[in-house]
């Protein structure tokens, strides 16, 4: 007879959230530290999960460490509450750890996010946790650990740039568009995870807490609140986020940050809100787009739209 | 009548580094000037690319004492200075030449940002001059300005080594060590380049430290040599007096076994 | 250059001179090729070295350039203001002497591949600070008169025949103005007309107060430059005589 079955015959028993308290600590830790020094990268003993590598390990140790029951968590991936990733994760929190879940980014106390910071202005109080696959900023130019660790210690940061002059010389402009470096609290150079530009004006001074986890490097680093985030550019080519010709098609807003929709295979597309909170939102508030279902449930096209989102 | 300059760039005192039992080198002691080229030669084995290590912080000594003059005129031990000042001095002050060039170079990135990666480093945060300073050492080195976005991994063995060199000398180095520069190139490539080196050289006032096995790169590059055998000096002095009149029984060898075409 | 020329000025005095070779090769065998060599030159003169082949001249000429190391004996050399021991200076030291003081005219040219004639030409002059532009100009002015084909000044020296790289080196030697200047058979290689330039050109710096010495095997021009023979049997060793 197993001991699980001893204390109340449910096969499924785990600790709250998962993780055992043990790491919990071990994680917390490894936050508390890296709130401390902001944008630097702190190793952490990264537990294998119950999911692969690439699919968020890092962010739901992190998530685990620091939720309570009290907490009401969200999940996007790319901005979307209802895609594979998000829905998973959210559903492991319902089961392991029993927890109010929501999309409503307002009513969240944490939030997971692959790849997008939400539109919505996040509050004092709230922690947004983000999944992170390569933590290094300067991995792609120098691959020795060793060597980058060195480079962070000493700030030098010469390298960097030369990614961003590599941009310039190809391009004719700063050609990155997501995970683009940012210096925080004017020391550490730092890989914003593959997040679009469009956000990394979001993180500066910011009121809510930001914690990064990258589950197979191991690494967990933070932006307290209210920390100043420079995204690094050149005098003569400054720092610019994307911009859209159009507003989104379904909810007409402008100013946020747009994914392309195929339509059919006759060229047609449309442009909408990569956060589906906010536009969801904005739609119940009224606003409508050139392509909204009200309006546009005679055209055609529609359904391919909205088996997409 | 212009005065010797009697403080020396780099000194180094009773320099050895062991390996374990084995001996690197032993007891070296020598003085480098500004504007001034030391040949360090010797067979392989010799001790000579240990030595070249020692003195510019690849590795640290087992004893003795290297001091360089910094540009403040202070002199400063290096191996009592934070790593943060000895690679600040690295990619400011000194410059490092490999034998091959894709050890001194970024392989994957373009020529133009090989160049600019020191300038960079020391916080040029204009692309548009960036841009024309590594355009301007590129045609010193003899590079065709419409390279400057190629990746070096497109460049011949001699465009490399000239690349390397421009990538080392657009901070303005006072001393530059290089370790076989024209190992491993044709015979041809292998003048142009030496021709270069010796331009460079005397146009910047450059002090420099090679280290070569070809007595003909000695002579051509230096104002004076370190013959090394087995870890130790065995001959120093002016370069011709040394090639010409060989005293050391090493030496002699060495000098003997030249090949004349 | 010595202003104004003084013609007592001692500007070379060699004492007890000697070299020998010891030729660790051939099991440590001792060579002795010159022996108690003493003589001075004087500012404005024109000493040839002479004997026959093999008696040392050539040595004591690279003695006195600090090419070969002497076993004994002091070189002092006008330096400036002072009498420096050449044969004890250091590496820098003598570095410094050939930059300002000594010049030296080989038979045989070495230069750096790929570097033009009149670059060759004109290298010395740079290397004592006079810019570029008028250096070469005075390389142009002096391989002209050495009847150096304008076509070649452009070209790198390795591919000219014996007696075009001779005048080259001839060239790079005459035209600093160094007060002392060693001539090592200048014109070995040249024709008549070169020939007397050549000659014309060693007047023109004994007026100036250089103090030359050389070696010459050709009798018309030892005749007509020297103004004393040194005999360099005289210094040598005992028992090689």
């Amino acid at each position: 007879m197993s001991a699980a079955t001893a204390l109340g015959g449910d096969l499924a028993t785990y600790n709250f959230a998962y993780l055992d308290e043990q790491t919990k600590r071990m994680i917390r830790r490894a936050i508390l530290k890296a709130i401390a020094i902001p944008g630097y990268q702190v190793p952490f003993a990264s537990r294998e999960m119950p999911m692969p590598y690439g699919w968020g390990t890092g962010g739901v140790q992190v998530t685990a460490s620091i939720i309570g029951p009290q907490d009401v968590l969200k999940v996007i991936d790319q901005g979307a509450d209802d895609t594979t990733n998000a829905v998973s994760i959210r559903a492991f929190f319902q089961k392991v750890a029993n927890v109010s879940v929501t999309t409503k980014t307002r009513e969240a106390s944490i939030i997971q996010t692959r790849h997008r910071i939400p539109e919505e202005k996040l509050q004092a109080g709230q922690v947004l946790v983000y999944q992170v696959p390569i933590p290094e900023p300067l991995r792609f130019l120098e691959p020795r650990e060793t060597e980058t660790r060195k480079m962070h210690a000493l700030e030098e940061y010469g390298l960097m740039h030369v990614k961003l002059y590599e941009d310039i010389a190809r391009h004719g402009h700063i050609a990155t568009t997501y995970a683009y470096p940012v210096l925080v609290s004017g020391r550490y150079v730092m890989d914003p995870s593959p997040t679009p530009k469009f956000d990394n004006p979001k993180m500066d001074m910011s009121e809510a807490l930001q914690l990064f986890g990258a589950g197979r490097e191991k690494r967990i680093y933070a932006i307290p609140p209210h920390t100043k985030v420079v995204s690094l550019d050149f005098e003569d080519h400054p720092f610019e986020i994307q911009t859209f010709d159009e507003p989104c098609a379904l909810c007409g807003a402008e100013g946020v940050y747009l994914d392309e929709v195929i339509l059919d295979d006759r060229g047609g597309r449309m442009f909408v809100c990569s956060d589906t909170d906010h536009c969801e939102s904005r739609r119940a508030d009224g606003h409508r787009g050139r392509l909204s279902p009200d309006e546009a449930y005679a055209g055609h096209g529609k359904t391919e739209g909205e088996a997409v989102r | 009548m212009t005065m010797l300059d009697e403080t020396p760039l780099l000194s180094v005192t009773g320099l050895s580094r062991y390996y374990g039992e084995r001996v690197g080198c032993r007891d070296i002691s020598f003085e480098v000037y500004p504007g001034e080229v030391l040949a360090i030669v010797g067979e392989s084995g010799s001790g000579k690319t240990t030595l070249l290590n020692c003195i510019s912080t690849r590795l640290e000594p087992s004893a003795g004492c290297v001091s360089y003059r910094m540009r403040d005129g202070e002199s400063r031990d290096l191996y009592r200075m934070s790593e943060a000042e000895r690679r600040l001095l690295m990619r400011t002050d000194w410059g490092f030449v490999h034998q091959n060039p894709a050890d001194g170079l970024r392989m994957t990135v373009s020529a133009g940002a090989n160049v600019g990666e020191r300038l960079m480093a020391v916080g040029e945060r204009h692309y548009g001059r960036i841009r024309d300073t590594a355009t301007h050492w590129l045609s010193r080195v003899e590079i065709a300005a419409d390279r400057i976005d190629d990746q070096p991994r497109a460049f011949s063995g001699g465009m490399r080594q000239r690349l390397q060199i421009a990538r080392n000398l657009v901070t303005g180095p006072r001393l530059v060590f290089m370790d076989e520069p024209t190992g491993g190139l044709d015979v041809s490539v292998q003048a142009r380049l030496l021709d270069l080196l010796r331009g460079l050289v005397n146009d910047l006032g450059l002090a420099a430290i090679v280290v070569t096995h070809d007595l003909a790169v000695a002579r051509l590059l230096s104002h004076r040599m370190i013959v090394m055998k087995d870890g130790r000096v065995v001959e120093e002095g002016l370069t011709d007096r040394v090639l010409d009149d060989p005293q050391a029984p090493y030496t002699q060898l060495l000098v003997s076994s030249i090949l004349q075409v | 250059m010595p202003d104004p020329v003084n013609r007592d000025a001692i500007a070379v005095r060699a004492s007890s001179l000697s070299k020998s070779f010891c030729m660790h090769l051939q099991g440590g065998l001792e060579l002795p090729v010159v022996e108690g060599a003493s003589f001075e030159v004087r500012a404005g003169e024109c000493v040839v070295l002479g004997g026959p082949s093999g008696a040392g001249k050539s040595s004591i000429l690279k003695m006195l350039y600090g090419n070969y190391a002497a076993s004994s004996g002091e070189i002092l050399i006008r330096h400036g203001d002072a009498m420096v021991d050449l044969a004890a200076a250091s590496p820098r030291l003598v570095l410094a002497i050939r930059r300002e003081t000594l010049g030296y005219v080989s038979q045989f040219l070495r230069t750096v591949p790929r570097v033009a004639a009149v670059d060759v030409v004109a290298e010395p002059l740079v290397a004592r600070g006079i810019d570029a532009g008028t250096a070469r100009e005075r390389a142009g002015l002096t391989l002209e008169r050495l009847n150096l084909p304008q076509r070649l000044w452009q070209l790198p020296p390795a591919t000219f025949s014996g007696g075009e790289q001779q005048r080259v080196n001839i060239a790079r030697g005459f035209i600093t103005d160094h007060p002392v200047l060693l001539l090592d058979e200048p014109t070995a290689s040249l024709d008549a007309a070169n020939r007397r330039v050549v000659i014309e050109m060693i007047a023109e710096k004994k007026a100036q107060g250089v103090a030359q010495i050389g070696i010459f095997h050709d009798e018309e021009v030892r005749e007509a430059v020297a103004d004393r023979i040194i005999d360099v049997r005289g210094f040598a060793p005992a028992h090689a005589a």
